[in-house]
This record gives C-alpha cells, structure tokens and sequence, in this order.
C-alpha cells in the first residue's frame, strides 16, 4: 500500500438515515481498504446550508474526494462499495493483480505494489 | 377563497381560468411533454412576481443550465439580466453527467441550500423545473415518493407559492400518461399542457385538472407562446361584462348602404360580409376602412387573401384610395398570405398587431382563411374570440367570409358559423341573368338596426361604389343591362303617353273654344230676333192705331152716333 493520504468529504443532512448509513459506510470502507491512509470531514448542511449552495451540494449524502487526483462526487448511501472501490482505484482487478495490467500515467493511478 | 390568496402568473388567460391566479403558499403541478411550454410558463410566473408584485423568486433547473435558459428567455424581453440575482436566482441543479451513486440519497442537502438562499432574497415563489430528472435517479417508487412528499413539506412550511413541472408523453390517443401521479393528488392545483399536431399544424392546449378550494374553468383552452411570453385563449366567462354599448354609428364608406341600415354600422359591432369570389367582398370592406380613416380614426386591414400592395392598388381602380392613409399612419395594411399555422397563431398576432397600432376599426379579409386545414375545429371559437375581443375594445370589426360555391352551405351560413355571432350581415351574391352576371347586396340581419330588406344592385366603378335599386318586374328581378332596358323602355313610354295626352289637351281645348264661339253667335241671333219681335209688334200697333184713327175720323164725317172707338194697346 502506497503512503498516499486519501481525503474525504462527506456532506450529510443532519440525523436523517441516509446520511447516518453513508458514514457507516464510509467508515467500513476506510477502515476495510485504507486503513491509517484517509481522513474524512463531514459538513452537516443543515447547519451549514450556504456551503451546500456555493458548492452546489443538491442531493444528500454526498461525498466529495478530492485527494489523490482527480476529485469525484459519488451520491447516495455508499451502500455499494464496489463502484467506489472502482473510483478510489481500489478495484476488485488491482486487488486480485490482474497479470495484464500496466501501469498508467495521469489519471487513476493504478499502482504496482 | 379570496382572490387575495391567489398568486397572479402575468399570464391574462390563466388568470381568468383560475380566477386570479395559482393558489398562494401552495404547491401546483405543471405537466407536458417535451415541448409544451412548462419552463417557459414557470418562469413567466416568477418573472411576473419579481416585477409586478415584488415577491422574489427562485428556479431550481433540474434540465437546462440556468444560462440557457435565460438567454432562450431573452426573445421574451423580460430582461432577466436586471431580476438577477436580487430578484430572481437561478440555480443549476442539474445531476453532473459523471455523478457517481451508490445507494439512495434524499433531496434534504438541496432544501437546505435554498433554504439559505430565501431568507437572503426573502423568496415568495420557486419554481422546481423538470422534478423528473432527478426522481429517476432515486431507486425505488418508495424513494421517489418519500422525496416528493419531503419537497411538498418543505414549500408548504417555506409558505412558498410553488410550480413543480414533471414530463408527461401523451399516448396515441392524445391523453395524457402521468408519471408520478401520487403527485397529483398531493398538490393543490394540477395544469395540463398539451402540444398536438392535428393535420400539420400545431395546437397547444392548457387544462386546469384540478384547483383545491377555489372554482375553475375546466375545459381546455387554446395558448400560444408569442412574442412577450405565454397567452393563452379565453373565452368569455359566464358573467362577465365589459362591453360598452354605445348608439354612435359609423359610416360604412357607402351612402346607399348606410341609408339601408338607418345610419351606418353601429360603433363596436361586428359585421360580416359572405359572398362567393369576387362579389366585391374586398371593395365594401375597403370602403369601410377609407371612411373610417377619413374621420380619423386608426385603422387596421388583415389581408388573408393578397399582399398589401395589390389590395391598394385593388381598390385604387374603384376609387378607394387607401394609399395616402397608410403613408399618413392612420392605415395599417397587415399582409398575413404567407403565415401559416394555427387559427390561434392567427387571432394573437391580429390582436397584437391591432393593439400596437391602437386600431378602432379593424377588417380582417376573409376570416374564413381561419377555418383553414387543421383548423376546422378551433377556428369557430377563434372566430367567436376575435368577436368578443373587439367587442370588450370597442373595436368595430368588419369581416368577410368566403362561400364555397362547391359547399352546400350556401347562404346558410358561414363555414365559421359566425353569421350568427355577427351583428350585421351583409350578403353578396350574383345574379345572372341574360349572359350577364350582376352582383346583388342584401342585409341579411341587422341588431338592432332598422334596415331594408331588399335586394339591391352593387355597382362597382372607377368613381366608387354605388348602391341601386334593382327592378322588380312580374315578380322578377332585374339587373345590370336587362335593368337599364327596361328602365330606358319605361322612360320612353312614359314620354309617348305624355305628348298624347298634351296632344289631346290641345284638342278638347279647340273644342270647347268652338263651343264658346258658337254660343256667342247663337245669343247674338237671339237679340237680334228678340228686337226684331219687337218692331214687328210696334209696327203692328201702329197699323191698329192708324185704322182706328181712320175710322174714328171716318165716323167723324159721316155724323155717326156711335162714339169713338177706344185706343187698346196690346203688346
């Protein structure tokens, strides 16, 4: 596992099931994928509704990664992880080491071990 | 509920469908299929509260970038640019083509957004523009329900006069396939917009499904996207007033024909003149609009048939000289030959027009051209539309009507049905007669109007037009030569009788002079008979008296002892 920080922000609305089910979710993730490798902030726009407007948070739970390159916005309850996984370059093909596969440059850093 | 609690679009027509507007602090459902009008009639509202009411509003386009949309908004000359961002805000909402979803999300982190947003602009009215698109992207019929009612709450807790507009297609019958239709029967008011295409030409329908707590017009009327928003079509409504009825009459351009109709047209009243081609339909309504523009007033003639320069000219050969009124701006010539489209399309534009020009008379040749393929259904309620506006501006409308002469119809009406809306209806027809045809004018019906009821002859020349009166002989009625024959005959007979009977004047005359000559003569011999008695009796007398003196004398000498005889006078 590469030393690379992966951060994290989650937007969620309050108590509301959906946001309290994205942070487990994110959690496990973490926790499962990259353990001592992510922080996570979570902004509750319920407190804080003028950031969701200047940053054009619609849709709750929300999360935002930023770091490592580029940035993606997955919506919903992360119930499914393998799509994030996918996003994250933490897929199911990199884990199993797909004999394959080379390495790329920019984008989604797949990377040897 | 008052009208106080009703939000006015700034839309007329829907206004006076809801009776004043969409329910205040509630929530109304706008549905159509692509291209039915749905974000242009929701901004229009928040446009109208921004700038008329002073509520500001707030567009969550969940379809359009926000950019768009105002520039499409642009050719409506709302000025959007000058609402932005204090008095109208827009916000971009749509799902990012890249968006990545794992799991369902709720709509709560929007809701706080603009919630943020209303109490910094102190929004009254919001618009959700195609709510569909990101109610497709909840996973389940639960979720979608769960977002909608969570949406519902929210307007109603915001007190927020709301639109939701939702995609509907219409199947081939032409009804409606509501999507989310929970919805319906959630919200307070439910409006319809449908976009047919009957026999290529476009028709668009607005419907108020359904309006909590307040009456509506339930059926479907004509709108149009013109040129400054939506309109849409009303007829007149049950109770409602606004016409000024009024006795002043206006001159119909020909002096027999005002006569006829004791006066003229009156002012504000329709009048509709039928007639096959080329009965001068065009000639009498050209008369009419150079009178009207000789008194001064605006006026405006709706060619259908030809472009404006050809009805000038046109009318320029029977010396209707339209030419100096239109250069003068009292005239204004619309030429619409080459427009086509719906009957309504038709009726707006005329009603624009007219209302730029500030038109008091307003001709429309031949407003059968409404009734046109595609039309045959709305054109009647167009017609009766165009009637009962005029009639609210006090616009006196002159129209003509084409007969087919194929039609069965014949003089019995007008294809449009309109004869029995107009007030005054003139008919046109020709008569042929020997070789000839002639064109006859007759008042079929005139309100309240005093008019005669016979058949007169329109003839057409370079002097103008005349009114004459045909002849009616054994029962038949004559025109054009056959008129002028037998007109010239009578003449000529009229003449012949009067010298004989000057001649025999002159005879009985002689007559009794002689008469008076011959009495004179006659008593003159009288006299002179009478005096001739009359020596003829002193002579005699005198004889007597000389006998008798004779033979006193006689007896005188001869001693006789008789006495003398004595004198008696006998005449």
């Amino acid at each position: 596992m590469s030393e690379e920080l992966f951060m994290f922000r989650l937007y969620i609305s309050g108590d509301a099931p959906n946001s309290l089910q994205a942070i487990a979710n994110l959690s496990q993730i973490c926790e499962t994928h990259l353990p001592d490798q992510y922080e996570i902030e979570i902004v509750d726009v319920l407190l804080d509704p003028k950031r969701a407007l200047t940053e054009a948070i619609y849709m709750t739970p929300t999360l935002v990664t930023n770091s490592p390159y580029p940035g993606h916005r997955i919506v919903g309850t992360l119930s499914h992880t393998e799509p994030i996984l996918q996003i994250l370059g933490l897929g199911a093909a990199r884990r199993r080491r797909f004999p394959g596969l080379k390495e790329r440059v920019g984008g989604t850093q797949v990377r040897a071990e | 509920m008052t009208v106080s609690s009703k939000a006015s679009t700034g839309i007329a027509g829907l206004d006076d469908i809801t009776g004043g507007g969409l329910p205040q602090g509630r929530t109304t459902l706008l549905v159509g299929g692509s291209g039915s009008g749905k974000t242009i009639l929701a901004l229009q509202f928040l446009v109208h509260g921004a700038k008329d009411h002073d509520e500001p509003g707030i567009f969550v386009a969940f379809e359009e970038r926000p950019a768009r949309i105002v520039s499409n908004a642009e050719t409506f000359g709302w000025n959007l640019a000058d609402l932005q961002n204090e008095k109208l805000y827009f916000m971009d909402a749509q799902p990012m083509p890249d968006l990545v979803q794992s799991g369902t999300f709720d709509l709560s982190g929007m809701l706080a957004a603009l919630g943020a947003r209303i109490e910094e602009m102190g929004a009254k009215r919001i618009v959700f523009d195609a709510l569909d698109i990101v109610l497709a992207l909840l996973p389940d019929a639960a979720a979608q329900r769960r977002e909608i009612y969570r949406l519902h709450a929210w307007l109603l807790s915001n007190d927020l006069t709301g639109i939701v507009t939702l995609k509907a297609d219409s199947d081939e019958h032409g009804a409606m396939r509501q999507p989310y239709g929970f919805i319906q029967f959630m919200v307070d008011c439910a409006i319809i917009l449908n976009h047919s295409v009957v026999l290529g030409v476009s028709q668009r329908n607005l419907r108020v499904q359904k309006y909590r707590g307040s009456s509506f017009d339930e059926n479907e009327a004509p709108f149009l996207i013109g040129r400054s928003g939506f309109e849409v079509a009303v007829t007149r409504t049950i109770g409602r007033s606004d016409v000024q009825v009024t006795n002043e009459r206006v001159a119909s351009g020909v002096e027999r024909l005002d006569t006829m109709l004791g006066g003229g047209y009156y002012r504000g009243a329709s009048v509709l003149i039928t007639g096959f081609p080329g009965t001068a339909k065009t000639t009498l309504s050209g008369a009419f609009a150079e009178a009207a523009c000789a008194r001064g007033e605006r006026t405006m003639f709706v060619s259908f048939d030809s472009d404006s320069n050809e009805v000038i000219r046109n009318l320029g050969s029977v010396g209707i000289e339209l030419n100096r009124f239109v250069e003068n701006g009292t005239l204004h010539m619309v030429s619409a030959r080459t427009i086509t489209g719906s009957a309504e399309t038709y009726l707006v534009r005329i009603k624009t027009l007219a209302r730029e020009h500030r038109a008091r008379c307003l001709v429309v040749d031949p407003v059968s051209t409404l009734s046109k393929s595609g039309n045959e259904l709305t054109a009647h309620s167009v017609a009766e539309r165009l009637i009962d506006w005029t009639k609210a501006e006090g616009i006196t409308l002159v129209c003509t009507s084409l007969l087919d002469e194929m039609s069965s119809q014949s003089e019995a009406g007008s294809p449009l049905q309109i004869s029995t809306l107009a007030d005054t209806w003139i008919h046109l027809n020709y008569l042929v007669q020997a070789g000839e045809r002639n064109r006859g004018m007759s008042i079929i019906k005139s309100r309240g109007t005093a008019h005669s009821n016979q058949v007169r002859e329109l003839i057409l020349s370079d002097a103008g037009i005349t009114v004459t009166d045909t002849y009616t002989a054994g029962g038949e009625v004559l025109m054009g030569t056959m008129r002028w024959e037998k007109e010239s005959a009578e003449r000529h007979a009229t003449e012949v009788a009067a010298v004989a009977a000057k001649l025999r004047n002159v005879r009985v005359e002689a007559e009794e002079a002689e008469l008076e000559a011959r009495v004179k003569s006659l008593q003159l011999e009288l006299a002179a008979k009478m005096t001739e008695k009359a020596v003829l009796a002193k002579s005699a007398e005198v004889h007597h008296q000389e006998l008798l003196l004779g033979r006193n004398r006689m007896r005188e000498l001869r001693g006789s002892d008789v006495g003398p005889e004595e004198l008696s006078v006998t005449r």
